[in-house]
């Protein structure tokens, strides 16, 4: 193929003729850039879409703050408040919530700080006991024993009406320390 | 006859006109390899690819029935195990296809560290090979989530927790894993994506970059103690091996690779028809928290570096430790490109794999018992044995149930029955005095939670009193150091 007998050349003509090539190149290069920016682009925006939405916890209600005995830490549950229909059983999020006595209230995320566990209130030592490292929490959220990092994780509680309410709708870790 | 004959030459000359089939041939499985390459020890990487293709095709199965969704999946799983016709047997063969895969593909890794096939000229064989390791793993934790049960729900809590460790990060990357603020459908949702396309389209492209990379660059030689490689004579001395003792792969030095396939796939049925598959375990059900989640086995080590890590180093540690490693696989052909191949001469190569063996199976062992975990129903469950009864007094006696309603059970054993986070009680009057005991009791410290709050002095002095008449008929309790002359407890 490459082995063309050498024409006498119309030498003036070549570079012409090269240049024509190159800017069908170029154009062809260009155009291809842009096309695929525009496809690209809305790809990239779909795949990264959470980075542009700021997370926002919404009020929820747990209930009446009567359902809640002085004194006591009790199990508890709220719907994920941007669930969707085919969420399943998994918008269900549970939670602890313990009431010290009238409107003061704690109410305590289900997940270890350490890595992520359902933490389990044992009434009688009065520790959260978390089932995979062994971490353990006192009656207040403090850390007790164990590898977690801090206490458990706590939502802002707000009561009105004789209503509980949290402020929820993220899953707490520690890059959103304050849920 | 002849005619015959000849007409079928005929026809195979036309195709392979067209199709160049003797020339691909050539240059792919008829390429030639050291006849030293056809080794027991070389069998470990076409048995790797042939799990992935088990997976491959078990999983286009799989997925023609199940549902992606996260109010569906568990529901098609139960249908898949129990009524789909032989489904409970391809999701048998899909799990533990994947145990072999994981399990093979490191024989592999160490076969080729060992025999120093990732020196000169192989350095890219060997970074394709890290990058699909990456790719691998990376299915085998997607394909937990697909298995979308509680284990499923709560081990994508555990990527929460680890990601949301990244600094600045770390809450764009769990919204990015998790497709949104929550574990919810479009986590499942994206895991599906990645267990069926891109992950195994990310294996199928650099499979095919490290195959290559074989073809090119040829099969390590068994390498001979005192065989060096220099890069500058390397090629050539390759060369000369292969116009020497080159025969090529098919059909002269296919054979062991075909034993070793028959023997993985009759391993993974004869594992698919005796134990089954794994799970489904219970629902995905958040509020069902009465669970012990657990990674699958090839996680279990990482889990129990979890659990022993002390805290401060952890965050560092579970983000740091995969760079750190991903750097060092990833510098070593370059930093130990050169010298000596054989194994023999090679005792730290040696000593780094008999170690991260060891201290893989430790931790995979530690992680399967996980001693340091609470049991949880200890406390209601566990008995006291009657050698630990008999003969107290009615002091003694109370402390006994206060040990057993206050849930110490759960971390202390008493014989041995119970849980193993704390130390045994049977035995702690023997070390500790009664002093240090009830301190130990009310104050905590060193991994036990403080108990003074939720305990009246009068349990205190009951449960001190009956761990001190635990320990062993005999044993003197334990005394005061800084105050010899005074008498032991009692
Ligand atoms: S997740 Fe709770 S101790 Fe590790």
């Amino acid at each position: 193929m490459n082995e063309e007998p050498a024409k006498p050349c119309a030498c003036s003509a070549a570079p012409k003729k090269t240049s024509r090539r190159d800017f069908l190149l170029a154009t062809g290069f260009g155009l291809n850039a842009i096309a695929g920016a525009m496809i690209g682009i809305p790809l990239v925006g779909y795949l990264f879409s959470s980075f542009f939405k700021p997370n926002k916890l919404e009020k929820i209600s747990l209930g009446q703050v009567d359902a809640f005995p002085e004194g006591k830490t009790r199990f508890a549950s709220y719907k994920n408040p941007m669930h969707r229909e085919w969420d399943g059983q998994t918008a269900d999020i549970p939670c602890w919530v313990r009431r010290i006595q009238g409107n003061d209230f704690q109410v305590f995320a289900i997940n270890c700080t350490h890595l992520g566990c359902p933490v389990r209130w044992f009434e009688e030592s009065k520790l959260f006991m978390c089932p995979c490292h062994g971490g353990a929490f006192y009656e207040d959220g403090g850390h007790a024993a164990g590898p977690p990092p801090r206490g458990l994780y706590t939502y802002e509680v707000k009561v009105e009406n004789g209503e509980l309410f949290i402020m929820g709708g993220v899953i707490p870790n520690l890059s959103n320390q304050n849920v | 006859m002849n005619k015959l004959i000849h007409a079928a030459r005929g026809v195979f000359l036309w195709v392979d006109d067209r199709l160049h089939l003797t020339k691909l041939y050539e240059s792919t499985a008829g390429h030639h390899v050291p006849q030293s390459s056809g080794s027991w020890f070389y069998v470990f990487g076409s048995a790797t690819l042939l799990c992935f293709m088990i997976q491959i095709a078990t999983g286009i199965l799989l997925a023609m029935v199940y549902v992606p969704s996260a109010a569906e999946a568990y529901t098609t799983l139960e249908y898949l195990t129990f009524h789909q016709y032989l489904g409970w047997f391809l999701r048998g063969v899909h799990y533990w296809g994947s145990n072999f895969m994981v399990g093979i593909m490191l024989l592999h890794m160490t076969q080729v560290f060992l025999f120093g096939a990732y020196k000169y000229p192989r350095e890219i064989t060997w970074i394709t090979g890290v990058v699909l390791m990456v790719l691998t793993l990376g299915l085998a934790f997607t394909g937990q989530v697909m298995r979308f049960d509680e284990d499923a729900y709560w081990g994508l809590g555990i990527g929460v927790a680890i990601m949301g460790r990244v600094p600045l990060l770390g809450e764009q990357l769990v919204n990015m894993m998790l497709g949104g603020p929550i574990i919810a459908s479009d986590t499942l949702s994206r895991f599906f994506a990645l267990h069926v396309f891109v992950l195994p389209g990310g294996i199928l492209a650099l499979v095919s970059i490290h195959l290559r990379m074989v073809l090119t660059k040829g099969i390590n030689e068994y390498p001979q103690p005192g065989m060096l490689v220099r890069r500058e004579s390397y090629d050539k001395e390759y060369a000369a091996i292969i116009k020497k003792e080159g025969v090529p792969f098919f059909p002269k030095a296919i054979s062991k690779d075909l034993v070793a396939a028959a023997v993985v796939i009759i391993g993974i049925l004869a594992c698919a028809t005796f134990f089954g598959p794994k799970g489904p375990l219970g629902p995905p059900n958040p509020l069902q928290i009465d669970t012990l989640p657990r990674p699958d086995f090839y996680f279990l080590w990482i889990f129990a570096i979890a659990a022993l890590m002390p805290d401060w180093m952890e965050s560092v540690a579970l983000l740091g430790g995969p760079v750190i490693i991903g750097i060092i696989l990833f510098a070593l052909p370059f930093f130990n490109g050169t010298g000596e191949k054989s194994w023999r001469r090679r005792p730290i190569a040696v000593l780094t794999v008999i170690l991260t063996y060891v201290s893989l199976g430790l931790l995979t062992y530690l992680g399967h018992t996980s001693p340091w975990s609470p049991d949880m129903n200890a406390w209601r469950s566990a008995h006291t044995p009657k050698k630990f009864l008999e003969g107290r007094s009615p002091l003694e006696l109370q402390g006994s149930l206060v040990i057993q309603s206050m849930q110490c059970r759960n971390c202390h054993a008493i014989d041995g029955i119970g849980g193993q986070r704390g130390p045994d009680l049977a035995d702690v009057g023997a070390r500790l005095t009664k002093d240090q005991l009830v301190r130990q009791v009310i104050q905590g410290g060193g991994n036990m939670p403080a108990y003074g709050k939720n305990l009246t002095p009068d349990q205190v002095d009951a449960v001190v009193a009956y761990m001190v008449s635990l320990r062993t008929p005999g044993v003197a309790a334990a005394r005061d150091s800084s105050q010899p002359g005074r008498p032991p407890m009692e």
